[in-house]
């Protein structure tokens, strides 16, 4: 009995002074390496875009040119030449497009009405409650915590149901390489994507994990495109959505889109 | 044993096939691939060691966590921070895929599929007419 | 039991051969596909989906039909069906694989597919899709070759069997079902937003799989010794029937919404299918040849002097099956695309490339489907020349 009591003792104690090994080892041990974000990162709870139709309009489309150009040639976004495998991330569509059912169907027979010819600037609306998140099977889109709808082009299997799901034609399939069609000069801080994967705008997020603004708004001189955080009262968005007109494309299907459109 | 002609001269092919690798190969040993290393740095992000066994899984880890997690640099165990990118820091100094990445990845046979998308330093914008 | 798939008239064997050639040339223009990218097929950035999808939508309607012969035959006790409620299980087993191969077929990065079971999403609907296709696979192989096996040991099923019978009648429905969610769930596409999707998947489904069924028994009754028997064919018939009605039903009542309400982004996509848009509509032929035969089909199928005919029954379930497979084969998928979220409408035509693939698959399907169905005649031949194997309990 004594004897048993002695091994049991013995034993327990050598257990715990075993237990104690990890915590000591990781105590002497050095660091632990840690990912952090920027400290020079631009931070926002929920970020939205205003478009100013009335300098775009006035700019015209060599402006809506620049800007979509700044944006593809920063992402290396291909240009396939064709509406069946086009990539586009910021493009100009004729204003019944971007806002289908809103014209008068009398005005747009005899060409007249304040829409009439004017193109838009449009984009992934980086929706508050986006169909696409909704569907995609393997997170291979998602809705980050500042509001942005991001992509993951090493998760996503090309099932195109994101394609399917959004109701702003945002999204864009890689039908095969897109490498050879890249025509602007190659952007070698970013990578292109393979065929097979999803691509749309994301809001810049590499350019405001450096501090900087999405290129498309670097490059509109005019603040044609404005940028900046919906949950900030100070932000230039909330201050001109205070006293601007605006509208947002197909609102009544609870998409809550983040880009409006100014007069 | 009933078809016992048929069933020995099956069982030599296989061995012979299945060994295949063995005798093809025999006496010849190829030579054990030769880095070229940067000439400016002497400390990689990590110790050699480090990266020789675990640079797949950092890479993994890096991509995780800027893409999903927002993060953008990462501080290693001796406390220097570093930009997680595959093309902006790690090829800065090691600026030939072909000198360096693929001279051991050919020697193992293993083809990561990084630079489908992510843009080597040594990629000449002349591929793309091909 | 496979062993007697493997020998077999010169006809069986010929058929086997051109699946087998069908098959290899479906699958080296896969190949060209994986190389090239999903741009080989007629597919684009406003028509995403296709004839793959397309073809996958309407086969899981088929799948899903051997519900109709499990529940009739074991849950109410529907005799008449004992001798082909293999024939559904099989049937179900090569169009769910037809299912999941076209999906595969589909995906921009087929070396990533394994990514939906590393990263389950619970709300996405093709997560769930995926989920109920595989099991429904996996009870219905299961449940087909252990009722075969038990049958020709003369032993009757174990209880575990019928318990995997029993959830594979709600599981049937749930296929049809989450896959009509696919679509019925998406705010922007007006075509595919209506409650009734999963009852028309349902509808489509229960005529489509029966007139399969009652085409191949007939077949079977014609070139081999196996026979349904004639009544077993007629109550098929009759839910087919009644499955067609329904189906058309359902279509009108489609139309009626669309067109009373006057909604304009509901009812462009009518228009492009039964009347062009935008000055083209390549899909009007078909259409209007799906309408017809559905017409044709549902009359066929209902008139008792039709449907009890040797040479009409067979007539109604081909254009039963042929109007359902231009409906949800390709009418409902591309359909929804065409005018696209910008009101534009850019035309979708399937390459040959796209074609051979999709042939490929049905081949595949076809192939699986016969082998499936040699085994399960082998049995029946078996038992009914009263040769019973040795271990089976006295």
């Amino acid at each position: 009995m004594d004897d048993n009591r002695r091994r049991f003792l013995k034993i327990a104690g050598l257990s715990i002074l075993g237990m104690g090994i990890k915590p000591a080892a990781d105590a002497l041990a050095s660091a632990e390496p840690k990912m952090i974000p920027s400290p020079e990162a631009l931070v926002g709870k929920r970020w939205a875009m205003v478009v100013n139709m009335k300098k775009l309009r006035e700019g015209g489309t060599e402006v809506m040119d620049r800007l979509s150009l700044a944006c593809h040639s920063t992402h290396n976004v291909p240009d396939m030449g064709n509406p069946k495998s086009d990539v586009k991330w910021l493009w100009q569509e004729p204003y019944e497009h971007a806002f289908p059912g809103t014209e008068s169907e009398i005005l747009h027979k005899h060409h007249e009405g304040w829409a009439s010819g004017l193109k838009v600037l449009v984009l992934c609306n980086h929706c508050d409650n986006p169909p696409c998140v909704r569907v995609c099977p393997t997170k291979a889109t998602w809705k980050r915590p500042d509001g942005i709808v991001m992509m993951d082009y090493h998760r996503c299997i090309g099932c195109r149901y994101c394609m399917a799901a959004c109701p702003y034609g945002a999204r864009s399939l890689n039908w095969q390489d897109p490498r050879p069609f890249i025509k602007t000069e190659l952007n070698r801080e970013y990578p292109t994507r393979t065929r097979g994967v999803v691509e749309k705008c994301t809001f810049c997020f590499e350019r405001l994990a450096k501090g900087l603004k999405p290129a498309c708004v670097d490059a509109a001189k005019n603040k044609e495109l404005v940028f900046g955080d919906m949950e900030d009262p100070k932000s230039e968005v909330r201050e001109l959505l205070k006293t601007n007109f605006f509208i947002r494309r197909k609102p009544e299907l609870g998409t809550s889109p983040q880009v409006y459109y100014i007069l | 044993m009933y078809n016992a002609g048929k069933i020995i001269i099956g069982i030599v092919i296989f061995v012979i096939l299945a060994t295949f690798p063995i005798w093809y190969n025999h006496g010849k040993a190829v030579t054990l691939p030769q880095l070229e290393l940067p000439k400016d740095e002497k400390q990689c992000v990590e110790a050699t060691d480090f990266m020789k066994s675990s640079h797949m899984k950092m890479l993994d880890e890096w991509r995780d966590s800027v893409v999903r997690d927002g993060n953008r640099v990462y501080v290693n165990g001796a406390g220097k921070q570093y930009l997680m990118s595959l093309q902006v820091t790690c090829m800065k100094c090691h600026t030939s895929r072909e000198k360096f990445c693929d001279r051991c990845h050919n020697y193992l046979n293993v083809s990561p599929g990084c630079w489908d998308c992510h843009i080597a330093p040594d990629y000449k914008v002349a591929e793309r007419s091909k | 039991m496979l062993e007697k798939a493997i020998s077999g008239p010169k006809s069986y064997v010929a058929w086997v051969l051109v699946l087998l050639v069908i098959l290899g040339i479906g699958f080296a223009n896969y190949l060209r596909q994986l190389v090239f990218g999903l741009g080989i097929t007629g597919m684009s950035r406003s028509v995403s989906w296709g004839l793959y999808i397309g073809q996958f939508t309407f086969l899981v309607g088929v799948a899903a039909s051997a519900v109709m012969l499990v529940m009739t035959y074991y849950l109410h006790n529907f005799k008449k069906f004992g001798k082909i409620t293999i024939l559904g299980e099989f049937l179900a087993v090569a169009s769910v694989i037809m299912c999941i191969t076209f999906v595969t077929v589909d995906l921009g990065r087929p070396d990533r597919a394994v990514n939906i079971f590393l990263y389950p999403t619970p709300n996405s609907v093709l997560f769930w899709d995926f989920v109920v296709l595989s099991g429904y696979l996996l009870l219905n192989i299961v449940i087909g070759w252990t009722v075969l096996g038990c049958e020709r040991r003369g032993v009757p099923p174990a209880t575990w069997t019928k318990v995997l019978i029993y959830v594979s009648i709600p599981w049937a429905i749930s296929i049809h079902t989450v896959t009509a969610f696919l679509y019925a769930g998406l705010p922007g596409r007006g075509f595919w937003l209506t409650a009734i999707m999963a009852p028309r998947f349902l509808g489509s489904a229960f005529a489509c799989g029966p007139a399969l069924l009652i085409l191949f028994c007939m077949f079977l009754r014609k070139y081999t010794k196996f026979d349904a028997g004639w009544e077993a064919i007629q109550a098929l018939a009759k839910i087919s029937a009644y499955a067609m009605v329904a189906s058309v039903f359902f279509f009108l009542c489609e139309l009626f919404t669309v067109y009373y309400s006057q909604i304009p982004g509901h009812m462009t996509h009518f228009e492009y299918l039964f009347a062009g848009l935008q000055g083209v509509g390549n899909l009007r032929p078909l259409m209007w040849v799906c309408v017809t035969l559905a017409i044709i089909a549902a009359i066929l199928m209902v008139l008792p002097q039709t449907r009890n005919s040797e040479t009409w029954l067979p007539v109604g379930c081909a254009t039963v099956f042929f109007s359902l497979w231009m409906e949800k084969g390709i009418a409902l998928v591309v359909g929804g695309f065409i005018p696209n979220p910008m009101e534009v409408v850019y035309q979708y035509t399937p390459t040959l490339p796209e074609l051979s693939i999709t042939l490929g698959v049905w081949a595949l399907g076809f192939l699986i489907l016969t082998i499936l169905y040699k085994v399960a005649l082998g049995v029946r031949a078996e038992l009914d020349a009263g040769s019973v194997s040795v271990n089976a309990p006295k």
